[in-house]
């Protein structure tokens, strides 16, 4: 599914990735934890393809190198990113987006597209599942949304777009306890044995809806650390020094 | 992304095809002689060409304004035509059958089937190429209401009244030197007439089309609304791809009676000019109409064509509660110019005024945005909103506002919003990671800052619109 081998990334002179490897099987729920400046939404960035990056090193989903591809390649290979700070695009309808963007996917994937009217059905379905009010198709995407909408709007199109590999960017900042458990929840939900996920935070109070298959820890610019899902709570104890000091496990 | 802006100057004009039609002249140049051969060509009374030839005497003693924020060679008014028109292959057609093949083949492949207009989609179209109108659809049933709706020369010869009643009154000839220009040479355009009380049961359209070379096109419009009737109108244009500039210089002119309501669309499409900057059409038009008490004029633009756009629809507000409206949609790509906004004149107790202008400026265009809201001592309550917002693609492009208030009575309120940005690159990637191409991702972006206006335009033509705008940008980015 996803293996990545020795990346790097730098922007300048700075390198912030300094040789990371990480297998992900299909079906399987990884975590990656790690202190500030680890390197954490660099790695979601370089994955999904942000400019700005020097990059070496490999990163396959199903074989094919991710690295070559242009973001919408990347994208419709079944790459999808859930957006730390999704980004608000005034005066375009959600829905419309949403469609634009689902059916961007299926053209790729030599599918049919979707019409108006299938797709509100469709959106309608996947909302009822998040708890969304359907009213949130007709806004602009994500502009005047509150932090918890945005993050739901994140899993909607999650839901729709059926990726192959979501990455989840810090996910869980900036929500509520209740809005926590509406995401989470969410999340969990889309956990499917051809799906993999790539969960990027900082606490482990979204691990406890869904429960990943492995914990990473990334300090510096690599994995140095490997564990399951107890180490999450191993390291809300005790913080990452012991970690960064070496003690594998 | 930067490469990828480079790649808009690649953009192609889709409507730069040259119809072979065969086409009559008068001679090059401007003089008293050329404004009679037109006026007698066009078979006008003798009140008309009189008001030609005072127009062309003040034309004389006038210079061209350089206030605008535009720059070009200095244009040579001796070295163009002032009348081209397709040869007449026998007495003036009768119904769309008997219109030239080869014209109607030009406005088919324009996407503007006159036959199929007539037929289907309930718009009633003005078909004008050069300086003549060559077909109104529609024409019966909007009759049976009473709507006149024909070219300027036909409302000349059988509305000889109404047009001397309302010709000039909204634009007078000595107004400013363009529609000077216009007034004296003045050769084809449409009239509209709504009775009092008619709400007009169909979209009114004009479609405006250079042809022939070197020739300018001096449109006149008149748009009459009686007490409390209501009309809705569209405009479109196009120009074959020329190395030379060519200049349109038009006039419209709107009256709105007593309760009146006028809604003026424009698609304008002329043809840009190429990558390097030549060619292309300079646009210099006056547009103004005047409201009466209660009365509404409403414009809309979307101008996305021409090498040069000078225009200002503006609206008088001289009745009591009467409303004005300026949305506009201005894109600018290669080295486009456009300097454009509105005036809003209230004289009028309680009137209002909206403006909401768009500028989108690409590669080395420079949009300006230049507005005036005047309000004078009589309005007493007056109210007007402004909103100008700028969106830049690239680092070499320009965005400029100019807006000029004039407030004599205190109990007026007038406000004003600004603002300039740019497509962020996080906007671009976001859309990618969703699977949209650059290209697809910058023309949603640009349609969402676009929509206020776009929700302005009747239905068919923000497709259009918004279609035109996708074109406009290629290879912006992508």
């Amino acid at each position: 599914m996803l293996s990545i081998r020795n990346l790097t990334a730098s922007v300048g002179d700075k390198q912030i990735l300094k040789g990371l490897d990480l297998e992900l099987p299909a079906g399987e729920v990884h975590a990656i934890m790690g202190p500030n400046g680890a390197g954490k939404s660099t790695l979601s960035n370089v994955l999904a393809g942000r400019d700005g990056y020097e990059v070496s090193g490999s990163a396959t989903l199903d074989g094919v190198d991710l690295l070559e591809l242009e973001p919408e390649q990347r994208a419709a290979k079944g790459l999808f990113l859930a957006f730390q700070y999704p980004v608000e695009i005034p005066g375009v309808g959600n829905m419309y987006f949403l469609r634009t963007a689902l059916n961007a996917v299926r053209r790729e994937r030599g599918e049919a597209e979707v019409s108006a009217v299938d797709f509100l059905k469709l959106a309608r379905e996947h909302m009822a599942r998040l708890e969304m009010d359907p009213a949130f198709l007709s806004r602009s995407v994500n502009e005047g949304f509150s932090g918890g909408e945005k993050k739901r709007n994140e899993i909607l199109q999650m839901s729709l777009l059926e990726p192959r590999l979501a990455v989840l960017d810090e996910t869980d900042s900036g929500l509520d306890i209740d809005a926590l458990r509406v995401v989470a929840t969410g999340v969990d939900g889309l956990r499917n044995p051809n799906r993999s996920m790539l969960i990027i935070t900082h606490y482990p109070r979204l691990l406890e809806y869904v429960k990943p298959d492995k914990v990473h820890v990334l300090t510096d610019g690599r994995i140095t650390r490997t564990g399951d899902h107890s180490l999450a709570h191993e390291l809300e104890e005790q913080g990452y020094t012991p970690a960064t000091a070496g003690t594998a496990s | 992304m930067s490469e990828v802006i480079d790649e808009l100057v690649e953009r192609e004009y889709a409507f730069g095809f040259h119809s072979d039609i065969e086409t009559e002249y008068v001679p090059k140049g401007l003089s008293e002689e050329v404004v009679r051969l037109i006026s007698a060509k066009k078979e006008e009374p003798e009140w008309l060409l009189e008001w030609r030839l005072a127009a062309f005497r003040h034309f004389m003693t006038m210079t061209e304004p350089t206030w605008g924020n535009v720059h070009h060679a200095p244009i040579d008014y001796q070295d163009m035509y002032y009348w081209a028109a397709p040869k007449p292959k026998g007495p003036a057609p009768k119904s769309l059958d008997e219109v030239d093949p080869e014209i109607r083949a030009t406005f088919d492949k324009l996407g503007i089937s006159l036959a199929e207009q007539e037929r289907l989609s309930g718009v009633a179209v003005d078909a004008i190429i050069d300086s003549v109108s060559v077909a109104t659809t529609f024409k019966a049933k909007l009759a049976e209401v009473g709507v006149i709706f024909c070219s300027f020369s036909e409302a000349v010869r059988e509305h000889p009244e109404l047009v001397r009643a309302h010709l000039g009154t909204v634009v007078p000839p000595r107004d400013n030197f363009f529609a000077a220009l216009n007034s004296a040479v003045f050769s084809d355009g449409s009239f509209c007439y709504i009775p009092a009380g008619v709400a007009c049961p169909m979209e009114l359209s004009t479609y405006f089309r250079i042809n022939a070379k070197e020739s300018g096109q001096f449109e006149r419009t008149l748009i009459v609304a009686e007490e409390g009737s209501t009309v809705s109108y569209l405009e479109g244009c196009t120009a074959p791809m020329r190395d030379e500039n060519q200049l349109h210089a038009a006039v419209v002119e709107l009256i709105a009676k007593d309760d009146a309501s006028i809604k003026y669309s424009t698609v304008q499409n002329w043809y840009p000019g190429d990558a390097e900057g030549k060619g292309g059409i300079y646009n210099f038009v006056t547009k103004r109409g005047r409201a009466g008490a209660r009365a509404k004029i409403s414009w809309t633009q979307v101008e996305t064509g021409s090498a040069i756009t000078w225009k200002y629809p503006s609206v008088i507000l001289q009745g009591d509660d009467s409303v004005g409206e300026f949305y506009s949609v201005a894109v600018s790509t290669n080295l486009q110019q456009a300097d454009t906004g509105t005036k809003m004149i209230h004289i009028g107790r309680n009137t209002s005024s909206t403006i909401v202008s768009k500028g989108i400026s690409a590669g080395r265009a420079q949009n300006t945005y230049r507005g005036q809201v005047k309000v004078l001592r009589s309005a007493v309550g007056a109210r007007n909103h402004t909103r100008c917002d700028s969106l830049l693609i690239g680092s070499e492009c320009g965005a400029h506002t100019f807006p000029y208030v004039e407030v004599k009575n205190d109990s007026a309120a007038v406000e004003h919003e600004a603002s300039t940005s740019k497509i962020s690159e996080d906007q671009l990637f976001y859309c990618r990671q969703r699977g949209l191409t650059e290209e697809d991702a910058t023309s949603m972006i640009v349609n969402g800052f676009c929509r206020e206006v776009f929700d302005e335009l009747p239905m068919e033509y923000a497709v259009e619109a918004q279609a035109l705008m996708r074109l406009s940008l290629e290879g912006a980015v992508g």
